[in-house]
């Protein structure tokens, strides 16, 4: 097994989120370049999670500008629901009202069709 | 009103926008450091904090609470940033600001070892800052936020493979840069 074969898992094995399989680490034992070279993965590891700590402070203003947009989206999130609400009520209106209209016609064509049946007899 | 993020995030379901907004106070300055490591700028660190906690907003109802709010936050961040960068490459070149005021968290013990910490998270910036955004992204969001590779793939519409050669590949980067081996030093000399 060569360097550069083994150097891709290197980072995660100096994380100790993965280990080396036995191949390679039989390679690192053997390695010193790859063992140096873990050790500054492990440095660079634990240089990265003091990040981890680390505020960077906004402007001032952020918080202001975030807590409008979340109301004014919450505003247009209540506007949209009363239309829908409004909406439903529309199209039920309308929709009672057809039905309403379907049945008097029916009740009309039956009505004239009994008077009908009734002169022919 | 709670204190407790969890207790705030429980009320914020419930459709409470005291309790939402508190937990923007509570967490925005952390969710603006992520988005500030990912774009470089503050102008852009600006836009995706308020684009991320608009869609925390709308997509409250849909946190099931298997993890934590900060982590929900990160991933949301994640995904904002990786969109706004896309958009900003199509409009505009990028432009790296490194004068951003930090706030040291963790001081260290002795005068000595803080400058030494000092000068070391100085470089670790810098040297984040020089990465090119893809791979800054995915080592922040792994080697920082503790992303497991799943989440970082789904966020920054990658495969997964293609998560893990970029983490390579930003680690590799910074080690030279920041802990070269005697032969890249060497090399670098010459």
């Amino acid at each position: 097994m060569r360097c550069d074969q083994v150097a891709p898992h290197l980072g995660d094995a100096a994380s100790g989120r993965s280990l080396l399989d036995g191949d390679e680490r039989h390679h690192v034992e053997h390695c010193l370049r790859c063992q140096a070279e873990l050790v500054q993965y492990r440095k660079l590891l634990r240089a990265l999670r003091t990040l981890r700590t680390e505020v960077i402070e906004p402007a001032p203003g952020l918080l202001a500008e975030v807590l409008a947009a979340v109301e004014s989206a919450a505003e247009h999130g209540a506007v949209v629901g009363i239309l829908r609400g409004r909406k439903v009520v529309y199209v039920g209106g309308l929709a009672a009202a057809a039905t309403a209209a379907a049945a008097g016609g029916a009740l009309v064509i039956v009505n004239r069709s009994r008077r009908r049946i009734r002169i022919a007899s | 009103m709670p204190s407790d993020v969890a207790a705030l995030v429980s009320a914020a379901k419930t459709g409470d926008r005291q309790a939402f907004d508190e937990l923007v106070r509570q967490t925005y300055a952390e969710t603006y450091t992520l988005a500030y490591r990912l774009t470089g700028n503050e102008e852009d660190a600006r836009d995706v904090t308020q684009d991320a906690y608009l869609r925390a907003f709308k997509g409250l109802k849909r946190f099931r609470g298997d993890a934590q709010f900060s982590t929900w936050m990160y991933r949301i961040t994640a995904n904002c940033s990786a969109t706004h960068l896309g958009r900003r490459r199509r409009h505009r070149h990028d432009q790296l600001f490194d004068d951003a005021p930090v706030a040291d968290d963790a001081p260290g013990t002795s005068p000595e070892l803080r400058a030494e910490a000092g000068d070391l998270r100085a470089r670790l910036t810098a040297a984040v800052d020089r990465l090119p955004p893809k791979l800054r992204a995915v080592v922040m969001l792994r080697d920082v936020y503790d992303l497991p590779h799943e989440a970082i793939a789904a966020e920054l519409n990658i495969s997964e493979s293609a998560a893990k050669v970029r983490l390579h590949r930003a680690r590799r980067q910074l080690r030279e840069d920041l802990f070269p081996l005697p032969a890249e030093e060497a090399a670098r000399a010459v």
